[in-house]
């Protein structure tokens, strides 16, 4: 056929994973600021500007879990295994958060803040442990004969931690800037302000990981230090640094719409990099799509199925989006 | 934990997970069909109690779509997290499948419910009606692709091994496998025949209760008449999903009757309670009928089929949990037929809102449909042990390499959590229902003066969770 099927395939999974960051990203990040917003009103409206969308978000963790067991299923072994504990907690995690993102509404007074902190800690869970498995990933897992070989704990290490901690300012800086986009008032105010901090502390975190990494990983030193390499590759910081100060310039002006999509722009870049360091590798540090992938069978009936299927998805997604368009205003609903 | 090996715990924790989920998507399957009836029976009729019933389960509805889609989330990983040897050496057939399973029915489930639950005021009534329908649609193809990779694991073909993994060469034969049509047939009936007890005790009650509005009596009358189509033909299907289990899972069979050894030129008993023995390989206590097993599996009087002690030891299933799990199944199936004849003939005689016997029954078997359903899961799968892909790989080659502590924590995790979450999910439903639909004159336009906008979110304000 000529296709390279497991890079499209990866594509695919990429692709997918990328929606599910930014999609669910935002609104972890609402769980994440709850805590930092005092009115129980405002709180209720932040939630609001999430509630009609959030429905189909985690479907796309669902589809990057489906699309790497079908594509590469030696790597969904390894990887999930190699995982296990953090996964898990990842799961306990939006488990809580999903009942209590509902509960919170229909409790009595009296059991509200127990489901306001629900909403919370399972918010703060879930992307801790997605971070620290980010990080796990990068470090790579012990292999051998197509299994893991390693240990219970080795996901756990200073990086990993680190990037967890990354990850909960990264989805804090999605919600932040969300909730300009989506709120009016002193809610918007409020959010502008953070919006700065955190922006500035998303920047140290990407310059730390930029560092960390290459000093732990010589061939991904290699990869991005070597000449001409580094030509083609010094866009990216550039980048970065130059959407940071987009970003709070943005933020001192009367936007709305701009913080946030400088906000995903961030991310998007800080995605790319990671591609390039791990590239082609779906099981870092050794093993790569080519050599992790199922069976041509497998990957051309599933590759048939998403491409023609996903863009009907992304069709009604953009229409629901549209359907709950504007400014949410506290103490409104839907209706 | 009470020394038990990571093996064996691995499979109780999958056990466990799975048997929360099956519960959520069976209620899903038969309540999204039902709202599709309700709702084309209001817009052909314009006869409001039609309306008020939707708006009701359609909020019981919300509760349990939200519990499915979590419980759910979980199942995607497990198989990773927990059956790794499983999923790389099979991966390239179950993971298409499940990844179908995502494209095809998760995200149009997801796509139409926002409009479904809360689109009342913002589209017309078609495409409202529309979105009901896809939704309905949505859980139909979700089984068929679920249940399709299930049944391949029982009744595999249509691959190869090549290079230690199972490669497909024909979708068609791995989808089309001998056992998915009966399985697919006799799950999607269970699910129906499983909300229509839960919706007929939810209107049995309220009968019990003095609260004999119009709307309770239809959903009562419809849910009666639902059992009374699918209960006996549900019987027919099982009995047709044996006679394929014999042929293809002869071990299953022999440990689901609880039959050893042939006698020569004698016929098979139907062994009704008693109480399997593996090591001594015996049915002890056992009270037969002469001659119907052969009946029912060969239909020949003297037919014979191969019995528990014709495998060797080592490939055998566990017969005293299979043998029992199966007679709980077809225990519950033989009452429920019964009580749909009892509508009947009570519905004839013009006493079906007031047989006070009969709707306390009705009451008390809200639950057995899911109860048949997971007893008939355990028959299923405790049954096709010790194999996980039927023939093809055991068991305790699939299971990742964590150790017993790190699966007992983790098992104590899920049991905590699942009990607290569900448990206060499930007790928030039957509140819901305990509220009944609200009363034709007060009921507002379904959906309307709620809070936005998330699935639970379309239940009222003001009930309580108990937990918590
Ligand atoms: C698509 C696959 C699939 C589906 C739809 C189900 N199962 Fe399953 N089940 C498995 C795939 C599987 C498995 C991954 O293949 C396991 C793990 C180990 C094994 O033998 O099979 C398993 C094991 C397993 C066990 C342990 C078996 C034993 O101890 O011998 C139980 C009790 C259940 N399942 C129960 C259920 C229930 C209640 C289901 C209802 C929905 C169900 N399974 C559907
Ligand atoms: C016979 C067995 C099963 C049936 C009939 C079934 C059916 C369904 C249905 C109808 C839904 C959507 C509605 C709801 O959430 O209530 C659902 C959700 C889900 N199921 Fe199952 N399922 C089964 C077993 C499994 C298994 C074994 C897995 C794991 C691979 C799984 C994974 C999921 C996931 C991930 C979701 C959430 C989807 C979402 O985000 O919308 N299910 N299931
Ligand atoms: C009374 C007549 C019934 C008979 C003869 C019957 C027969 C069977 C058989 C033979 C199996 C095992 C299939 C296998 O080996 O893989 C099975 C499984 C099952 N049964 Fe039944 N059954 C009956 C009633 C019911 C009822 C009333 C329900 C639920 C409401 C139900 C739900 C299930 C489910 C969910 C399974 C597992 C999935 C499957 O394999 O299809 N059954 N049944």
């Amino acid at each position: 056929m000529g296709l390279d099927l497991p890079l499209l395939m990866a594509i695919v999974i990429a692709f997918g994973v990328m929606m599910y960051v930014v999609m669910d990203g935002f609104d972890l990040g609402i769980g994440l600021l709850s805590p930092f917003v005092k009115n129980r009103e405002d709180r209720d409206t932040m939630v609001n500007t999430v509630a009609p969308v959030w429905d189909g978000n985690e479907t796309w963790l669902v589809l990057g879990g489906a699309g790497l067991l079908a594509g590469f299923p030696m790597a969904y072994a390894v990887i999930l295994s190699a995982l296990y504990l953090p996964l898990v907690a990842m799961l306990a995690g939006l488990i809580w958060r999903g009942v209590a993102f509902e509960f919170r509404f229909k409790a009595d007074l009296s059991h509200r803040p127990f489901w306001d902190k629900a909403f919370a800690w399972g918010s703060y869970i879930a992307t801790f442990f997605q971070g620290v498995a980010l990080g796990a990933f990068i470090n790579g897992f012990a292999v051998k004969d197509g299994a893991y070989a390693g240990g219970l704990f080795d996901w756990l290490t200073p990086f990993s931690l680190f990037t967890g901690f990354g990850l909960l300012v990264a989805y804090a800086l999605l919600g932040t800037t969300w909730l300009v986009m989506k709120t009016e008032g002193a809610l918007q105010q409020r959010m502008r302000d953070l919006s700065r901090v955190v922006t500035i502390a998303l920047f140290l975190v990407i310059i730390a990981v930029s560092i960390w990494t290459p000093l732990m990983h010589a061939d991904i030193a290699t990869r991005w230090f070597s000449w001409p390499n580094i030509l083609f590759l010094a866009p990216v910081p550039v980048l970065v640094a130059a959407t940071t100060g987009l970003i709070l310039r943005a933020l001192k002006r009367d936007t709305h719409v701009s913080p946030f999509l400088l906000a995903l722009a961030i991310l998007a870049l800080g995605y790319l990099g990671l591609a390039i360091s791990l590239w082609p590798n779906i099981i870092p540090p050794a093993i790569s799509i080519w050599e992790a992938a199922s069976p041509s069978q497998s990957l051309s009936f599933t590759l048939i199925g998403a491409l023609c299927i996903i863009p009907f998805i992304l069709g009604y997604t953009a229409w629901s989006y549209y359907v709950f368009r504007g400014k949410v205003k506290a103490g409104e609903g839907y209706h | 934990m009470f020394s038990l090996t990571a093996l064996q715990l691995a499979r109780i924790q999958f056990g466990f997970t799975i048997s929360f989920h099956i519960v959520f998507p069976a209620i899903t399957i038969g309540l999204a069909s039902y709202l599709s009836v309700l709702e084309g029976m209001w817009l052909k009729t314009k006869d409001t109690a039609y309306r008020d019933l939707y708006t009701f389960w359609s909020k019981i509805f919300a509760v349990n779509f939200a519990m499915g889609v979590v419980s759910g989330l979980v199942m995607a990983y497990e198989f990773g997290t927990n059956w790794s040897f499983f999923s790389s050496f099979a991966g390239g057939i179950t993971g298409p499948l499940l990844a179908y399973e995502v494209l095809t029915a998760f995200f149009l489930e997801a796509g139409f419910l926002g409009v479904m639950l809360f689109g009342w005021n913002k589209v017309g009534p078609e495409l409202h009606y529309f979105a009901t329908i896809m939704v309905a649609i949505g859980t139909l193809i979700s089984a068929t692709w679920i249940l399709a990779s299930n049944s391949w694991m029982q009744t595999p073909q249509g691959f190869e091994i090549i290079n230690g993994r199972a490669v497909p060469v024909d979708w068609l034969k791995v989808i089309f496998n001998p056992s998915f049509p009966y399985r697919l047939v006799h799950m999607t009936i269970a699910a129906y025949i499983s909300t229509a007890l839960f919706v007929g005790a939810a209107g049995a009650w309220h009968l019990l209760r003095g609260n004999g509005t119009r709307p309770i009596k239809l959903m009562l009358s419809m849910a009666m008449w639902m059992l009374l189509a699918a209960a006996p033909l549900q019987m027919l299907v099982g009995d047709a999903h044996g006679l394929n289990t014999l042929q293809y899972q002869p071990a299953k069979i022999a440990a689901m009757e609880g039959h050893w050894r042939n006698q020569p030129g004698k016929g098979v008993p139907l062994i009704l309670f008693g109480l399997p023995d593996m090591a001594a390989e015996t049915t002890r206590y056992a009270v037969e009928i002469p001659h119907l097993s052969s009946l029912i599996l060969t239909h020949s009087y003297n037919g014979q089929f191969r019995g528990l002690s014709e495998f060797k030891a080592q490939d055998r299933p566990n017969a005293a949990i299979v043998f029992w799990t199966f007679r709980v199944m077809v225990g519950l199936g033989v009452l429920i037929v019964l009580l749909a004849a009892w509508s009947l003939w009570l519905r004839w005689r013009g006493k079906l809102f007031s047989a006070r016997n009969f709707l306390r029954l009705a009451t008390i078997m809200g639950p057995s449909g899911l109860i048949a359903v997971l007893a008939g899961w355990y028959t299923t799968e405790i049954g096709r042990q010790p194999w996980v892909v039927y023939g093809v790989m055991r068991t305790d080659h699939a299971v990742s390499n964590h150790s017993a502590l790190a699966l007992s924590a983790t098992l104590v995790v899920f049991i905590v959590m699942y009990t607290a979450v569900f448990g206060t999910g499930i007790s928030y439903m039957l509140k819901l229902v305990a509220k009944g639909p609200d009363e034709p004159e007060t009921a507002s336009h379904p959906g309307q003066s709620q809070r936005p906008a998330r699935p639970l979110s379309a239940a009222p304000d003001d009930i309580d969770p108990a937990v918590g």
